[in-house]
């Protein structure tokens, strides 16, 4: 009984978008269970890849979240990832600077970028859309202005052991026909994106700053009225999430450890699919760094399905997350009518 | 600055484009009152407020405020409350998606050591808070769950809990009932006793008078003057409100007899058992072709909503409405409307004008709208019209094209106004047609109405002044709580009677 | 100094504030720069039978920005977006192709209902995107961002040719057939190319159907305030759905337009970076991109603009990737100049010299 009570109050009202995530997800890697069992689903190693693989969209998507929780949006970021793969792999191969150097650059210049997304989108209030549409084709057509040729990083050391240490994980391993018992590994990337996720959550939930901002996305005027520094507050979500932009460049490109101009294109989408499958509402003032985790989860094993399903083609990919995240948006807004029905 | 005064204004000048929204006013608060702000709506009561607020900047004038040497100037709100000045607004204006205890504590959250938020005693404080307003609900649910009257109790809560000189509360009873006023005046005289000035807003004057010491009357954004409490009985306090234009009462009237002449006319439009759930509940209303029918109530007492289920604005859930003996079978205003009927809303700014548009296509698009989109109206009949109507309503504007957001408020109604007037409606809705404008336009407005009616036109008025309504109206349908409560034949009613079936008593 | 200047003022004023005065001035910058660079840049001449130049290749290849700045207008118009018409484009030339065939002796299916189609399919994207912004409520940003990405994956999807007995999707299909090629370059014994005349009657048809019926005053309408408009009788929802509709439309026709420049499908390229000069031409056409007031000359005029702009820095080496950068940066500009903050910013400024005076 207290149980369900338990349930009641977690699942009433904005929780209840985030619980059919999960528990979509839940059912999702079931019948990924039973359907490709002879391709290895179970193994642990499957679900690690899904984070390896995801490591940066774990981080854009947080950042995502932030943005539209306070009623924005920003669709620059995979433009801003692609460069920050190129500059990394030009600065490193090109001009031989070393990787910690290289890294810290891209990251001043992440946070440089959502300063001025965000001085254009809080000061001078453009819509958010321009501005990073603008700020989109700006970074691809810079990336562009490096090197239209890919650029592969091969010899910086360092940046290559980043890349490619696998940290075992001393549970969940398999025995392989020869009788080697295999650990399940993970790269640093998928560290470092957990480390962020969970710092963002803090930040969302534990500081002024975060819930300033879930204030302001609920009513920007009455947060005016509240005494928030709503500019400000807006300002400094801009500049996060283009920090958390470079931040997740430089994990993509630890998977891809190369530069080109097609680098991450339509990323923004899936960070905006998987913040909103997650029970981010595109209206503001309602989302959750971990909902946002599970959204990306969930294209995440989309993905790995069609991977096992040999014969879709990668095309579909995009194709299922749109219709996953039309799906979403428009489940959002029935529940949103719903929702005022009742309330009145 | 002079012994117990906390804070003065002078000279206050506030410009809005074409209106002149504060006149060199003057205001002083003294430390331990309570100061009444009184004026008609329109008189600039809350733009006074917004400029000291921060929310809007003055265009001149000094505000002094007891412990800051020099001028105040608060640029935001945030500013404000540093400066000791908390407020409640007329509009709850409070976050619904985030918790109650949020809500009380946004922008100074309790912190552990570390300087994270501290949820625990966030929401112990929270409940501390609220119960020195007599409240004890769940403090962890989103705000927007709750009702109205609990969202504005929190918000009183959460000014109040601010350490605050002043404390500015900006009608904030309209949506109360008598027990929860009666707490709020609890709650203000404690304060009072501990030192804190309160500028209190109300449209209700038995609440003035019971709580207040001091009043300071406004009008068309000019400052009338400032009296204690024991010195300006009710009848001086309105006279001060209204000005001196109640001479233009007796003009406007029509005999009673002819009034009553009105019953024995056919009727135009008859409802029966319309309602929408959370709106208004089922009512019956029937009205006489010719007539001219008041709707009177409290803020949120559901006299808009009444008026806009009529006109399909919002679409009835259940009921039926007969209108020009045929069932009108309205999805949509549009169908209204070409039926013959027109409805001026309440909210000029957000539902009337369209800002960007001209005065031409402001005054043409309803005709235009009812004529159907492939036949558009020739321009030498739209400037004809136009050139009509202006002269009719005598709009002021520097030309047909100028963009109706340059007039200012009072032209910008009449536009509105001759915009329905255009499309020759049988049955005229008039929402709040007076709020906000000068008087003088007031009395052009009201005398309209006398006018029309006497053509033939029916006409829903809706007004919060009673008096206006008085001067107009043959029939009042009196509102509370979302319902309709009775009927008043308007034969020579005083109004007192208004106030007492207002209040419940029909 | 007396009136003399003020007067010069005001009259400067009052022409900077004329609708057409950003574009004007934009595309005169434009053609300066390139008749100094390039002094034969006006002239023309007849070529193998058909008209060459430098103008008119701008002119050519600007049609089909001018028949997608058209949809464009009217959706920013009615306060929304719509970044979905890159992929649309490519979404309705692939279907185009894909029924026209790669035979070399007749199309699979005839060229009309090939055509025909395809702009169906792009009138049910713009639908599709019109439900989303307009019933449901969506944000037209991310509700034509489903189409931005899923759009090119279904036209590569649509784009398969059968190899080794398999289809095989995301191919390049080409058309053989000569005729289709006329309708992106020219008609027999015509100077003029035929994307030319397709513009014009998109501009003309469109220009009659909002000067002769109230379609316009609706869009503005909507735009400004649809509360409002709705209390006058207008259906805001019919409107901004048509709109978006519309849009779809001339994105279809862009399309093939480009399809049959290139005799072809090409599912990664037709339309790229199109949504981005749809906006900018509308930007730069003087339009209030929050919507209400719009002007349709404003938008053709932008719409040369930019590939007038285009044509002039390919001219100038930057290579089509790097385009991007430079229209991004005009863009941030066009739309700070238009911002009320900065105006504010700006007036609050000036205002301490002036003393106003309102009437009541």
């Amino acid at each position: 009984m207290k149980i369900t009570t338990w349930f009641k109050t977690k699942i009433s009202g904005n929780n209840f978008l985030l619980f059919i995530t999960i528990a979509m997800f839940i059912l999702m890697y079931i019948a990924g269970l039973v359907i490709y069992s002879d391709q290895g689903f179970g193994n642990m190693q499957t679900l690690m890849n899904m984070l390896m693989d995801n490591a940066g969209l774990i981080i854009a998507a947080a950042g995502m979240t932030i943005v539209i929780i306070t009623g924005g949006i920003d669709i620059s970021i995979g433009s801003v990832i692609g460069l920050v793969c190129m500059m990394l792999a030009f600065m490193m191969e090109k001009m031989g600077m070393g990787a910690g150097a290289s890294i810290a650059i891209v990251l001043i210049f992440g946070i440089i970028f959502g300063f001025v997304q965000g001085w254009l989108i809080s000061y001078l209030k453009i819509q958010p859309f321009i501005v990073t549409l603008a700020g989109m084709f700006f970074c691809r057509g810079l990336t562009a202005m490096i090197s239209v040729n890919q650029i592969a990083i091969t010899t910086n050391k360092v940046f290559l052991g980043m890349a490619n240490k696998n940290i075992k994980i001393p549970f969940g391993a398999i025995v392989n026909k020869r009788g080697i018992k295999l650990y399940p590994f993970i790269h640093p990337s998928v560290v470092i994106a957990l480390i962020t996720l969970i710092v963002v959550w803090y930040i969302l939930k534990y500081t002024k700053f975060g819930r300033s901002v879930f204030a302001l996305g609920g009513s920007e005027q009455s947060a005016l009225l509240m005494g928030l520094n709503v500019r400000r507050t807006k300002l400094f979500a801009y500049v996060l999430n283009g920090f958390l932009a470079a931040l997740a460049g430089f994990v993509f490109c630890l998977n891809t450890t190369s530069g080109f101009v097609e680098q991450a294109r339509g990323f923004e989408m899936e960070a905006i699919a998987s913040a909103v499958i997650g029970g981010t509402l595109l209206t503001g003032g309602v989302g959750t760094a971990i909902g946002s985790f599970f959204g990306v989860l969930i294209k995440a094993i989309i993905e790995t399905y069609i991977r096992c399903n040999g014969t879709l083609s990668s095309w579909w990919n995009k194709i299922v997350l749109s219709a996953l995240l039309c799906f979403f948006i428009v489940l959002q807004s029935v529940f949103a009518s719903m929702r005022s029905k009742h309330n009145s | 600055m002079e012994n117990n005064v906390v804070l003065t204004m002078r000279g206050i000048d506030k410009i809005f484009p074409g209106v002149q929204a504060l006149n060199k006013v003057d205001f002083t608060l003294k430390k331990g009152e309570v100061h009444a702000l009184m004026g008609e709506n329109g008189a600039g009561k809350s733009t006074l407020i917004k400029v000291l607020t921060g929310v809007y900047q003055k265009e001149g004038g000094e505000i002094h405020i007891e412990g800051i040497s020099h001028p105040l100037t608060n640029r935001s709100p945030e500013e404000a409350q540093k400066n000791g000045i908390s407020t409640v607004y007329q509009e709850i204006n409070l976050c619904p998606n985030i918790s109650v205890a949020e809500n009380i504590f946004v922008a100074r959250q309790p912190r552990t050591r570390i300087g994270a938020v501290n949820w625990k005693k966030m929401n112990k404080d929270a409940e501390k808070a609220l119960k020195k307003v007599g409240l004890d609900i769940n403090v962890t649910k989103p705000l927007g769950e709750y009702s109205v009257a609990i969202q504005q109790m929190v918000a009183i809560a959460r000014a109040i809990d601010v350490q605050c000189k002043v404390l500015i509360l900006d009608e904030p009873t309209s949506s109360l009932d008598d027990s929860e006023v009666k707490k709020l005046f609890d709650v203000m005289n404690n304060l009072k006793a501990s030192g804190v000035a309160i500028i209190f807003v109300t449209h209700f004057l038995e609440q003035v008078y019971e709580v207040c010491d001091a009043i300071t009357v406004l009008r068309n954004g000019e400052f009338v003057g400032e009296y204690r409490i024991a010195e300006l009985p009710r009848v001086q306090l309105v006279a001060k409100m209204l000005g001196h234009d109640v001479d233009d009462l007796s003009s406007l009237r029509k005999t009673s007899k002819e009034k009553n002449n009105i019953q024995n006319k056919d009727s135009i439009l008859k409802a029966t058992q319309l309602g929408k759930a959370g709106s208004i509940k089922p009512f019956d209303i029937e009205i006489k072709r010719g007539e001219v029918i008041g709707l009177t109530g409290l803020l949120g007492s559901g006299r808009s909503e009444l008026a806009r289920l009529l006109f399909c604005a919002d679409k009835p859930e259940q009921g039926d409405i007969v209108f020009k003996a045929e069932n009108l079978n309205a999805h949509a205003p549009i169908d209204s409307i070409k039926k013959g009927m027109a409805f001026l809303p309440e909210d000029r700014k957000e539902e009337g004008i369209i800002a960007d548009l001209s005065v031409r296509e402001n005054l043409m698009i309803a005709l235009q709208a009812r004529t159907g989109m492939f036949k558009l109206l020739p321009m030498s009949k739209q400037n004809e019209l136009t050139e009509k109507f202006i002269k009719m309503l005598k709009i002021k504007t520097a030309s047909p094209e100028t963009l109706i957001k340059q007039l200012s408020g009072g032209n910008q109604q009449k536009v509105i106004l001759g915009r329905w007037l255009i499309t020759n409606p049988e049955f005229l809705i008039l929402d709040e047609p007076t709020r906000g404008i000068d008087v003088g336009t007031k009395t052009e407005i009201q005398k309209l109405i006398v006018n029309l009616a006497e053509e033939g036109m029916t006409i829903m008025f809706i007004s919060s002044e009673i008096e206006e309504m008085l001067r107009t109206v043959n029939r009042l349908c009196v509102l509370c709580d979302r319902q309709k409560i009775g009927e008043l034949k308007n034969d020579n009613l005083s109004q007192h009677d208004v106030m007492t079936a207002i209040a419940g008593g029909v | 100094m007396g009136t003399n200047s003020n007067n010069f003022r005001g009259g400067f004023k009052k022409l900077t504030e004329m609708r057409l005065f950003l574009p004007i001035v934009a595309l005169i910058l434009v053609l300066l720069v390139n008749i100094i660079k390039t002094p034969t840049f006006f002239n023309v001449s007849i070529q193998n039978g058909v008209l060459y130049g430098y103008v008119i290749d701008i002119l050519n290849r600007s049609c089909e920005l001018v028949i997608l700045a058209v949809g464009m207008t009217l959706v920013i118009a009615t306060g929304g977006i719509d970044i979905s018409v890159g992929a649309v484009s490519a979404l309705a030339a692939a279907i185009c192709i894909r029924m026209l065939g790669s035979s070399y002796d007749a199309y699979a299916v005839p060229m009309g209902i090939s055509i025909l189609i395809g702009l169906i399919a792009g009138m049910a994207c713009g639908a599709f995107n019109g439900f989303l912004v307009a019933k449901m409520r969506i944000q037209a940003m991310v509700a034509t961002l489903i189409l931005f990405t899923a759009g090119r994956g279904i036209a590569q999807l649509i784009s398969a040719r059968e190899i080794g007995g398999k289809m095989v999707p995301g191919q390049i299909i080409y058309v053989r057939m000569e005729s289709f090629k006329a309708f992106g370059g020219f008609l027999p014994n015509v100077v003029v190319p035929t994307p030319f005349f397709i513009a014009a009657a998109v501009v003309i048809i469109a220009y009659l159907f909002l000067s002769k019926t109230a379609f316009g005053l609706y869009i503005q309408a909507t735009g400004i305030n649809s509360k409002a408009g709705r209390l006058v009788g207008i259906n805001s929802t019919l409107i901004t759905f048509l709109c978006y509709v519309i849009c779809g439309l001339t994105a279809a026709l862009a399309g093939i337009i480009s399809s049959s420049r290139i005799y072809s499908s090409d599912a990664n390229n037709i339309g790229l970076y199109m949504e981005l000069d749809a906006i900018l031409a509308v930007a730069l056409g003087g339009n209030n991109m929050s919507g209400g007031k719009f002007s349709l000359a404003g938008s053709v005029i932008g719409a040369i603009t930019i590939q007038a702009l285009t044509t002039s820095l390919y001219a100038m080496g930057v290579t089509a990737d790097q385009l991007p950068v430079y229209k991004a940066i005009v863009v941030i500009l066009i739309v700070s100049i238009q911002s009320e903050e900065l105006k504010r910013w700006l007036n609050s400024r000036s205002k301490k010299n002036a003393t106003i005076k309102v009437a009541g």
